[in-house]
């Protein structure tokens, strides 16, 4: 398919003005969203006012009050509850497929960018391919008609995300391909597997810890996208996309139970882009990876 | 030199785009195959199964022949068209498509749009003031774009211009262009915010690298002036980058498509995919999977001639430069 060749940023060229408070607030507030998220999902039924499946049918759906700070939906659940109870499907599905689908492109990418050859030019096709068609799309197919739900659906997106994963770590094992260290490994009659694995790999490690962070983000987005079709989590379950999907038409009522687990998936998502692209930068301005 | 390498390249993609078509539609075949029921009890839906239906199904839609017959077979009626019969509504599927294609083809084409000028003058402005906090603000609001899935967006935009500042309808798709345009805006705009980041990334990586050029430089000192030297030469050179992620945007858009029609309950071609995929009517899904396919496979073609015809050293295939 169409050679695609996206230019990334070249952070180098790019002078650091506008003040330090302007880099690092970002950060701070990331770090301190991912904190939130991850201390719902540990503590979970410990700190949620309520069991978040306890229905309500007489009260039905209330805007926030003193009882239900976040109000509650159609069937009377609460929803500050159900948004606690939601963060363990946004943080461990996400999980799963950015390291899933990074080991998988770790490997066919260190393989093709550093034996090359024949071995990467099939590699290649096969990225090439996968890179030109939609990723998301595939999996409302495929779990769609398959079924297998969350389960499923972390294994599809694994598989459909190692495509880009490997092409950037292809790269940079191209990049370290000429450099001397590995002339000097081969004429010590290094084998290649340890060459590979205990030379290559850490200076490629830098870009594969920040893009597994992207990938947990565009995983989040994904996730939540099949739960919002009903492709992911089974009904009932709490989860962030789920909740949006069932709360819409509660919108005129109480507002927040569509809008605030829509900006959870927004300000996770968003934290972990933040957190990727800055130590991308960072491995960047160090010298490593670029 | 002037029309032959127009016909040599597409000869040479049609020989990699049309076994690739063949490829996807032998995954599509193989749906029916893969869904948890056996293909008659899929393709009987939810009626009752007696021993007799059962048997007329199999020999109405030939399940007791080989598969890759019965593949041949169903790829033969495809080719002519006939995507078969949809389950649920018992009628023939692409009818079904084309009539949801309209409201689909204008929500995509009006949110690339949305995408396409807002990414490219935030991408252009945050190259030329790189460094800055407006830079930093403008990236900051397309990462936001790309973390916000647009249901997200598309719940957040209903609510405040549709339920609190009452602007824009709530529901429907409109009758008439003027009242689709009304319709539709907030749709488009929920599809362009998550596709929009792509843009912005891209044209501002592009520019930046033009600007660095030398030739810029050797421009700007034989006394053009740097309106004509951005436009004539630098945004045309990022163009190139620009227009291979706009094929990659479009594409992306398609999913963005499903996702939006389904918040604003819109009756387009993507919340058709999702009732079809969810109430298991193959034929259905089929005949979707095989229009979107094409679609992507236009696109891309497209997107490589775009290209060819604004970098002739792509076209003929010179490495200089």
């Amino acid at each position: 398919m169409a050679e695609i060749q996206v230019a990334t940023p070249t952070t180098r060229s790019v002078p650091r003005q506008g003040g330090r408070w302007i880099n690092t607030i970002p950060i701070a507030l990331s770090l301190l969203v991912i904190g939130v998220v991850v201390a719902f999902a540990v503590l979970g039924e410990l700190i949620a006012p309520r069991n978040p499946n306890q229905q309500n049918l007489f009260i039905g759906a209330v805007a926030p009050n003193d009882e239900f700070l976040l109000g509650t939906d159609q069937i009377g659940r609460d929803i500050l509850s159900r948004i606690i109870a939601g963060a363990r499907t946004a943080l461990v599905g996400p999980m799963l497929v950015a390291v899933g689908g990074m080991t998988i492109g770790t490997m066919l990418g260190m393989l093709g960018g550093y034996i090359g050859g024949r071995l990467d030019a099939l590699i290649m096709r096969w990225v090439d391919l996968m890179y030109s068609l939609p990723a998301l799309l595939i999996a409302i197919v495929v779990i769609g008609v398959i079924g297998g739900g969350y389960v499923m659906a972390v294994l599809v997106l694994i598989i459909l995300f190692s495509p880009a994963d490997t092409r950037i770590v292809r790269a940079e094992a191209l990049r370290q391909r000429p450099l001397p260290y590995i002339e000097a490994a081969l004429t010590l009659g290094v084998p290649t597997w340890r060459i590979m694995f205990v030379h290559v790999f850490p200076n490629v490690l830098p870009v594969v810890v920040s893009y597994v962070f992207l990938d947990f983000a565009f995983g989040l987005v994904s996730l939540s996208g099949l739960s919002f079709l009903g492709l992911g989590v089974p009904p009932g379950t709490p989860d962030w996309g789920r909740m949006l999907f069932e709360n819409r038409t509660v919108l005129f009522v109480n507002p927040l139970a569509a809008i605030a687990p829509g900006l959870m998936i927004v300000a996770a998502a968003a934290s972990m882009n933040i957190l990727g692209d800055w130590l991308y930068e960072r491995f960047a301005s160090s010298g490593a990876g670029r | 030199m002037t029309g032959g390498w127009l016909a040599r390249f597409l000869l040479g993609r049609l020989l990699v785009l049309v076994p690739l078509l063949l490829l996807i539609s032998l995954g599509v075949f193989s749906l029916l195959q893969l869904a948890p029921s056996t293909p008659e009890r899929v393709l009987l839906g939810g009626r009752p199964a007696t021993p007799e239906v059962l048997d007329a199904i199999r020999e109405r839609y030939h399940l007791d022949d080989p598969f890759l017959i019965q593949y041949g077979r169903w790829l033969l009626g495809v080719i002519q068209l006939d995507f078969g019969t949809s389950i649920r509504a018992a009628e023939p599927v692409l009818p079904m498509i084309i009539r949801r294609l309209d409201i689909t083809l204008f929500l995509g084409a009006f949110g690339f749009l949305i995408a396409l000028v807002v990414g490219l003058l935030m991408g252009i402005v945050a190259a030329l003031r790189r460094g800055t906090v407006l830079d930093r603000l403008l990236v900051a609001v397309s990462v936001m774009g790309v973390s916000a899935p647009a249901f997200a967006s598309g719940i957040l935009l209903l609510y405040l211009f549709g339920v609190v500042l009452d602007f824009f309808p709530v529901f429907g798709a409109g009758r008439g262009f003027v009242d689709r345009l009304w319709h539709l805006t907030l749709p488009a705009i929920a599809l362009a915010l998550s596709a929009m980041a792509l843009i912005v990334k891209v044209t501002r990586a592009a520019l930046i690298e033009e600007l660095d050029r030398d030739y810029v430089a050797f421009a700007r000192a034989r006394g053009l002036s740097f309106r004509r030297v951005l436009f004539g030469y630098a945004l045309r050179n990022a163009l190139v980058s620009v227009v291979t992620a706009s094929g990659l945007v479009l594409i992306y858009m398609l999913t963005g498509a499903v996702l939006v029609e389904v918040t604003f309950s819109l009756p387009g071609v993507g919340s058709l995919l999702v009732d079809a995929v969810q109430g298991l009517d193959i034929p259905l899904v089929q005949g979707l999977v095989i229009v979107l396919a094409v679609f992507i496979v236009v696109v891309h073609l497209v997107i490589d001639i775009l290209y060819r015809l604004i970098d002739p050293r792509i076209r003929f295939g010179g490495a200089h430069g």
